[in-house]
């Protein structure tokens, strides 16, 4: 199809004009990409899981739920405000959908100052990528890979809701845009709620 | 500016399914010690997460609003996904009992 085709209604005329499910470009584009890191996300649990249960002597290190609790609390929470700031910004109150959007940026720096800190103790306590006191040295680096590309995924979406946030106040950006990275935010707390009951839950240490 | 003095706010179904991802959150807490086994807890707290999943994608990402052909677009092609990666569960029961060395 020539470009031609497309400005001056030939054969082929038409056939960009209607985006795809009636669904923005960038829209669409975020929705594609979520589906691909969905396929990550789960190779990665998937992979985990084979290993835990071919594994005999895998660790159970956790014995306190108030970290993950908080966290998961935090990360919750954040998608709520997020959506709270996106309700302002289709109404048009500019000042309250950045309050919401950087106030939803400080929970995603909570929870990662949060998973930080628990890596550090955990660290302290001897383990690393490929060993650890408990148990096979697999576990460390199932859950620094998994924990680590789930926290990876968080501090990206840090960053950018603080730049679409300053963008948006500045004029550049939209609403649509701060939905689209509303999307990805919320997807962000959805990997959590697989990756809490399958790396902490599971083995906890009763 | 029309295109946000028409828009309908939906700031309390927000609250709601919040509120109801907390409770699945919390539950998800409560199974963990339970004193059932390692196969119905994992079931449990699987089925929770779906759920919550489900709430999160159809009410937070509003795909419930957008068009039916994206909702069954993203709803196929991640199920197919999903479910492919499936097939080496029996593998690692394998691995778990079936090897000389497994014991």
């Amino acid at each position: 199809m020539s470009h031609a085709d497309v400005t001056l209604g030939g054969p082929s005329a038409g056939l960009t004009e209607r985006p795809a499910f009636s669904v923005p470009a960038k829209k669409m584009a975020m929705w594609l990409f979520i589906i691909a890191d969905t396929a990550t996300f789960a190779a990665c649990l998937v992979a985990y899981g084979f290993l835990r249960n071919a594994t005999p002597n895998w660790p159970r290190p956790f014995h306190s739920i108030t970290n993950v609790a908080i966290m998961t609390f935090i990360l919750l929470t954040s998608s709520l405000t997020m959506l709270l700031g996106i309700d302002a910004a289709k109404t048009g109150d500019k000042a309250r959908a950045v309050r919401w959007v950087m106030i939803t940026a400080a929970g995603g720096l909570l929870f990662a100052l949060l998973h930080i800190r628990e890596w550090i103790g955990l660290i302290g306590e001897g383990m690393t990528l490929l060993k650890n006191p408990w148990g096979t040295g697999l576990f460390g680096a199932a859950f620094f890979s998994i924990t680590g590309l789930h926290l990876l995924h968080v501090s990206c979406g840090v960053i950018a809701l603080v730049v679409v946030g300053l963008r948006y106040q500045g004029g550049r950006y939209n609403a649509d845009d701060l939905e689209i990275t509303g999307l990805y935010w919320h997807f962000v707390d959805l990997v959590w709620m697989f990756v809490v009951p399958l790396v902490y839950l599971l083995n906890l240490g009763h | 500016m029309a295109m946000a003095e028409e828009h309908k706010t939906h700031v309390g179904k927000y609250f709601v399914v919040y509120f109801c991802m907390l409770a699945i959150a919390g539950l998800q807490f409560v199974v963990a010690y339970s004193n059932i086994d390692g196969a119905q807890m994992f079931t449990r707290m699987m089925i929770l997460a779906v759920v919550e999943a489900v709430l999160a994608i159809l009410f937070f990402m509003h795909l419930w609003m957008e068009n039916r052909g994206l909702l069954w677009f993203v709803a196929i092609s991640t199920i197919f996904v999903l479910l492919a990666m499936q097939y080496g569960w029996t593998d690692s029961f394998r691995l778990a009992h079936g090897v000389p060395w497994a014991n």
